[in-house]
């Protein structure tokens, strides 16, 4: 465990229902912890839901972020997460407005590299789907800087714990 | 059946006998099911409805209900300003695990979300001071809503619930069933305490060369008193509780410390650090218990039993062992582990280790004061009051005093708001307590400010024929307030002096309560005693000083060492 402040990842199964996720985000409210992003859809069981929140923290807060999340009664299960332990990916749109040069072409390079593709094309504007990681995701947006970047929207993290084989990192932090 | 019957159906099913509650608007059809069920002459089971004059003293009463008998207190109030003004009371219980279930009226289900006359959305509200929130949408949905909320608020930690209900859900006729029970598949009752982690509390304690036990409200809670009477004196270990603790173990007992911390006792303060083992069951370190947490028993090994899991290393981060269970379950296994390991001689070293320690621990309060003060005036009123009566108190100098000065002896006989610290609890709550003990005298130790937050509460107390006594400690000011002046802010008073309106004595037979003002110990004396048999409330004006202390006291921040001790 690491004391030192650092991104963690939750992922949580709550019940598919209103008002959860307002408790939920109410608890970080209260504990004054910061949500980084927070991530939400049905999971594979009907009714319920999997939240996946990822926060800057200590190990002590993020403990307690863990032992909260669990006593909150629509919390089926809690399950702290990390790059090593999990498979993480997010997915963002980017729409970019190239002025002057770089050129269309470079720019399609650039999308290549990053394996995005483009989604909405205007005589004025391009819409870039990216997904990975996100360092990636940071990676290409700080790209896009230069490339006329006018829009972001990004999903959040989703996680999910990878297979036993890899998993001796799980849980710890 | 309509939703309202189905509430009110729900509540006789939980054995609720009595409900403290405000009518209005939005709950007119619960009242009107209430109505029904006490007007029925073939009803074998009725519910008593006794009138607040204001939702918060409801709840409070509901709290202090719960916390004198050990079961559910029940409140009610309409929506909007009647739900809002709960908040206060629900808070109150949340920070002190009290277990109180609040329903409320809401606007009808369309209106929802319209800012509809009364409408406030106390859902949102509640969230944050209560363990849980119901709100039904339809009539068959209410029992299970009932239940569950009792279910929740009293099972693991109990904590308040609440059951929202809109006025058309209480209003339409719908077939309804009622559980038997409810399931919550994330939770579940507290499992039995891992054997593994006993052992090993059982061999740190046993291996000990100065153990202590420090109790928190939690033993209460749990009804652990005789438990943990049973582990303390089997190990000869002396007794600390926190302020949320006072009470847990009796405190003419021999191994008694009395309270520890903010206003603790001053040798408890500084003998406490001196153990090499500290076994903490059911208490969350406050600050006002430990003081400036990095500086608390530097040198002792932790171990903490608490029923809640976020508790373990939330404030104190650095307990050797923790338990999550309950505090009967775990102290009865530890008693009987630690017995397994006490045989012969090993047991004699025990007693000499023992003896040692009730040394310093015995501690004795004179009693013999003669000037009318408040340190007095509590020391006069345990030796008047019966070990069975029940004392509550507001918040302040009075509370203090009586954490220091009020010997507990008997379970559940003291009842004070310790995590939220709100003035205006004690009146309510000795009302709520007096419901539920109608065979044991109640005292409300207040302060003048406090008092007068829920006064009201004495049309209570005389058309519900609830007698209590109010021992109103009267220094004219916000007394703590002032205290805090005094010390840290160079005396410049602030906003503190209340003056002398009202006329207490006045105030009280305006109400059709007694008023009785007192000028000596021994006049207090003859009026408490007359109060005890009173049928009506008897509402006691003592004049302190205003300059009167609660000492000792460990300035906010500081360390349990740093006493200003007077």
């Amino acid at each position: 465990m690491s004391q030192d402040a650092q991104l963690r990842i939750v992922s949580a199964l709550v019940e598919h229902k209103p008002g959860v996720l307002f408790r939920l985000s109410n608890l970080f409210r209260r504990k004054s912890f910061n949500i980084e992003s927070i991530a939400v859809g049905p999971a594979e069981t009907e009714g319920l839901a999997r939240v996946t929140l990822t926060m800057f923290s200590t190990y002590d807060q993020a403990d307690q972020v863990m032992k909260n999340l669990e006593k909150l009664i629509d919390v089926r299960s809690v399950e702290p997460l990390d790059a090593k332990s999990a498979a993480v990916r997010e997915l963002a749109l980017v729409k970019l407005s190239p002025g002057a040069p770089p050129t269309r072409p470079e720019i399609m390079n650039y999308i290549e590299t990053f394996r995005g593709n483009v989604v909405d094309v205007s005589p004025e504007t391009l819409t870039v789907e990216v997904s990975g990681d996100p360092a990636k995701i940071n990676a290409f947006i700080n790209l896009a800087r230069n490339l006329g970047l006018t829009e972001v929207a990004r999903t959040g993290a989703v996680a999910l714990s990878r297979s036993m084989a890899q998993k001796e990192t799980q849980g710890k932090w | 059946m309509s939703g309202a019957k189905a509430a009110v159906e729900a509540l006789l099913r939980e054995d609720v006998e009595v409900v403290f509650g405000y009518p209005g608007g939005t709950n007119m059809p619960i009242y009107d099911a209430l109505y029904e069920l006490q007007h029925t002459p073939s009803n074998e089971k009725s519910i008593r409805h006794i009138l607040a004059r204001h939702e918060q003293s409801a709840a409070h009463m509901a709290d202090g209900y719960a916390r004198a008998s050990g079961g559910v207190g029940v409140c009610l109030a309409t929506s909007g300003p009647g739900a809002t003004n709960l908040l206060t009371g629900l808070a109150t219980a949340y920070m002190d695990s009290s277990p109180v279930v609040a329903v409320t009226g809401q606007v009808p289900s369309r209106m929802i979300g319209t800012d509809a006359f009364q409408e406030a959305d106390v859902i949102g509200m509640a969230t944050s001071v209560t363990k849980y929130t119901f709100q039904p949408l339809s009539v068959k949905e209410v029992p299970h809503a009932i239940k569950a909320a009792f279910y929740l608020a009293t099972t693991r930690r109990p904590q308040p619930v609440l059951v929202d209900i809109p006025k058309d859900v209480q209003q339409k006729e719908d077939e309804v069933e009622f559980p038997e029970s409810v399931d919550f598949p994330n939770y579940r009752p507290l499992p039995d305490p891992d054997p593994t982690i006993v052992k090993t509390i059982a061999r740190m304690i046993l291996e000990a060369q100065r153990p202590m036990i420090l109790a928190g409200g939690g033993v209460k809670i749990a009804g652990a008193y005789r438990e943990l009477q049973a582990l303390a004196e089997l190990l000869v270990a002396p007794v600390v509780t926190s302020f949320m603790g006072k009470g847990a173990f009796p405190e003419n007992h021999p191994l008694s410390l009395g309270c520890m911390g903010m206003h603790g006792s001053e040798r408890t303060n500084r003998l406490l650090p001196e153990c090499d083992v500290l076994l903490v069951v059911g208490a969350r370190f406050s600050d006002r218990t430990t003081g400036k947490i990095e500086e608390f028993c530097p040198d002792t090994k932790v171990i903490h039993v608490d029923a809640d899991r976020a508790e373990i290393a939330k404030n104190y981060r650095l307990p050797v062992v923790s338990l999550v269970a309950d505090a009967r379950k775990a102290l009865t296994a530890i008693t009987r582990e630690v017995g397994a390991g006490i045989v012969g001689g090993q047991r004699e070293a025990w007693m000499e280790k023992g003896q040692e320690v009730l040394a310093i621990a015995v501690t004795e309060y004179d009693g013999n004061g003669s000037s009318l003060s408040g340190v007095e005036t509590i020391k006069m009123l345990r030796q008047i009051l019966p070990p069975k009566a029940i004392v509550t108190t507001e918040v302040g100098q009075h509370q203090m005093w009586c954490q220091q000065h009020f010997r507990v002896i008997e379970p559940r006989t003291f009842i004070s708001s310790g995590g939220l610290g709100t003035m205006g609890f004690g009146f309510p709550a000795a009302l709520g307590a007096k419901v539920a003990r109608p065979d044991v005298p109640v005292v409300d130790v207040a302060g003048d400010g406090s008092f007068l937050m829920t006064e009201n509460s004495l049309a209570t107390s005389i058309e519900e024929h609830v007698p209590v006594t109010v021992v109103i400690l009267n220094n004219r000011m916000l007394g703590m307030v002032a205290q805090w002046q005094r010390h840290f802010y160079n005396r410049r008073y602030s906003a503190v002096q209340l003056g002398k309106s009202p006329d207490f004595v006045k105030l009280a037979e305006a109400y059709g309560a007694e008023g009785v003002r007192v000028h000596s110990m021994r006049e207090f004396e003859i009026a408490m005693s007359k109060a005890m048999r009173n049928t009506v409330t008897t509402v006691i004006d003592v004049p302190i000083s205003p300059e009167e202390d609660a000492l000792p006291m460990v300035p906010p921040g500081a360390g349990l060492k740093e006493m200003i001790v007077g």
